[in-house]
């Protein structure tokens, strides 16, 4: 801990802050969990209640569409539930993200702990949350059995690479909300639309394979819609369909762009949040 | 060398803070720069220059200070004269807008007693977690936390919410924490009152213990006593400047514009 840390606009001081950060995993860990139990604290059930909600929301959901557009339960109800609980961990770290140096601006102005600290933490809350959830997978399996096969290992990679990209949005886009406060209301909103767009409570293929030649082909825009990808790589191997690598590919291009994108904001702005908080 | 109550044994690196010509300029974005057409000089505060689209607040303007392993900073100024400011650039908290500013060592900030204090977890937690943020592990609060535990006599109040605390208990409880730990480089604002008599005797002991302990201490203060407890030299701050730097008791007679 000699020698002093790189500071200023350099590559190396946004290294060294991800880095350290990373190292105050003990605090960060600690913060985490203590958010979870903060939020149910004196209630009963305590944290179940994340998994239970979640349970109402997608049973109720699934049972709703595969009544609207006449899918199978069993066939609807798994795609909803696990389209939800990734959905959730990503708009958590969007959304969160968003608010993530604002929300903290008492920690940011008192201690001199690396800005990754706070992304960590967040992340680290969000995947406990994924972790709670789930839960109500592993009982959707009990009821509705999915064929699955080895491939469901493939879910590990994937929530990493989820995992990493809620990393740099939460950091890019809370260095930037934090200097334009507008930016905050939109994410919120674009997040919500994102919701609609991509296939959660909807089925890609079914539409892909409609009838209509006007709906399929309209159908192919949603390609363009980067949480697609995101979804399908994690939930194909979780509901035992088979993987597409065209999918793997998106997403890992994304993290990459993103993560350069992220590094020229952290290079740049990283010193600067402190006065803008 | 020195070897700390958990037997583990520290070679003392050099501890230093280094500035150059550091400047920390404050954007105000939410301020109409209209309405501030002309540079505002008062007797408090920076500087305010609107000339920018967003008006600046200078709150510290070309610091110089070199402080070496053993320093004992006061520091001095009127309100808005720049010292919590300093303190938070010497901590790494700013980084200089321009200039240089070269912290070495592992910085414990106490500018304020209540923060990362959370009001729904329990006392015990509650040490836990202000530990953390002040950089020990958590095994090394573990050894502490008895020995805070004592020090605060808040007794069995530790297991609940601190949310039921009054407040010169939650003092009690971050200055129990906050005296506990070992830094290399300790910065305090000062801050503390709401103790009773009999406790604020007990917390100076555990205060110039702390200082005793630290490789670094910068503090900043309007008590003269507590200048003097702690510390031998002084930086005296006015309009974000450093007006004068030097020993202690030199600072403080010109500050107070007495004749040297």
């Amino acid at each position: 801990m000699a020698l002093a840390q790189p500071a200023g606009r350099t590559y190396a001081a946004a290294v060294a802050d991800l880095r350290r950060g990373w190292e105050q995993r003990t605090l960060w860990g600690h913060l985490g969990w203590q958010d979870i139990r903060q939020r149910y604290r004196r209630s009963v059930l305590g944290p179940v209640w994340i998994t239970i909600s979640m349970a109402v929301t997608a049973v109720a959901l699934g049972i709703l569409y595969s009544g609207l557009f006449d899918v199978p339960l069993e066939r609807l109800l798994p795609h909803v539930l696990v389209g939800f609980i990734v959905w959730a961990f990503i708009s958590g770290c969007i959304t969160e993200g968003s608010e993530v140096f604002i929300a903290n601006e008492g920690l940011i102005k008192h201690l001199p702990a690396p800005l990754s600290v706070h992304v960590y933490r967040l992340v680290w809350r969000q995947t406990l949350f994924f972790a709670h959830n789930l839960i109500v997978y592993l009982v959707m399996l009990l009821v509705f059995p999915q064929p699955l096969k080895w491939t469901v290992v493939y879910a590990v990679p994937a929530f990493f690479l989820l995992a990493l990209n809620g990393a740099w949005v939460a950091l890019a886009v809370g260095i930037i909300t934090a200097r334009f406060r507008d930016i905050l209301p939109i994410t919120q909103s674009v997040v919500q639309l994102a919701f609609f767009l991509t296939p959660i409570v909807w089925i890609y293929d079914e539409l892909i394979n409609s009838p209509n030649p006007a709906i399929a082909e309209r159908a192919r825009l949603a390609e363009f819609n980067p949480f697609l990808h995101f979804l399908e790589i994690i939930r194909r191997p979780l509901l035992g369909q088979d993987q597409q690598l065209r999918y793997w590919v998106v997403v890992l291009a994304i993290t990459v762009v993103g993560w350069l994108f992220t590094m020229l904001v952290m290079r740049r702005y990283r010193s600067r949040v402190s006065y803008w908080v | 060398m020195s070897v700390n109550d958990d037997n583990t044994v520290t070679t003392s690196a050099p501890v230093s803070i280094t500035t150059k010509d550091a400047c920390v300029d404050f954007p105000i974005f939410d301020a109409k720069s209209r309405s501030l057409k002309k540079t505002v000089m008062g007797l408090v505060g920076g500087n305010i220059d609107s000339a920018a689209k967003v008006p600046v607040i200078e709150a510290l303007r070309d610091i110089t200070v070199s402080l070496e392993h053993g320093a004992r900073v006061g520091l001095v100024g009127h309100n808005g004269a720049g010292k919590s400011t300093l303190l938070r650039l010497l901590s790494g908290i700013y980084e200089p807008t321009r200039g240089i500013a070269e912290v070495r060592g592992r910085v414990a900030p106490v500018f304020d007693l209540g923060v990362g204090m959370d009001p729904e977890i329990s006392g015990l937690e509650n040490i836990m977690i202000r530990g953390l943020f002040l950089g020990m592990s958590r095994k090394q609060m573990d050894q502490r936390v008895d020995d805070i535990a004592d020090f605060t006599e808040l007794g069995d109040f530790l297991r609940m919410p601190l949310r039921t605390y009054s407040t010169g208990m939650r003092v009690r409880l971050a200055l129990g924490v906050v005296t506990s730990i070992d830094p290399e480089i300790l910065l305090l604002d000062e801050g503390i009152g709401a103790v009773d008599a009999a406790f604020l005797e007990k917390s100076k002991q555990r205060l110039v213990q702390l200082v005793e302990r630290s490789g670094l201490l910068v503090f900043a203060s309007h008590s003269d006593e507590f200048l003097r407890e702690l510390c031998d030299t002084a930086i005296w701050m006015e309009h974000g400047q450093i007006k004068m730097q030097g020993e202690l008791n030199e600072v403080l007679r010109a500050y107070k514009g007495l004749p040297a």
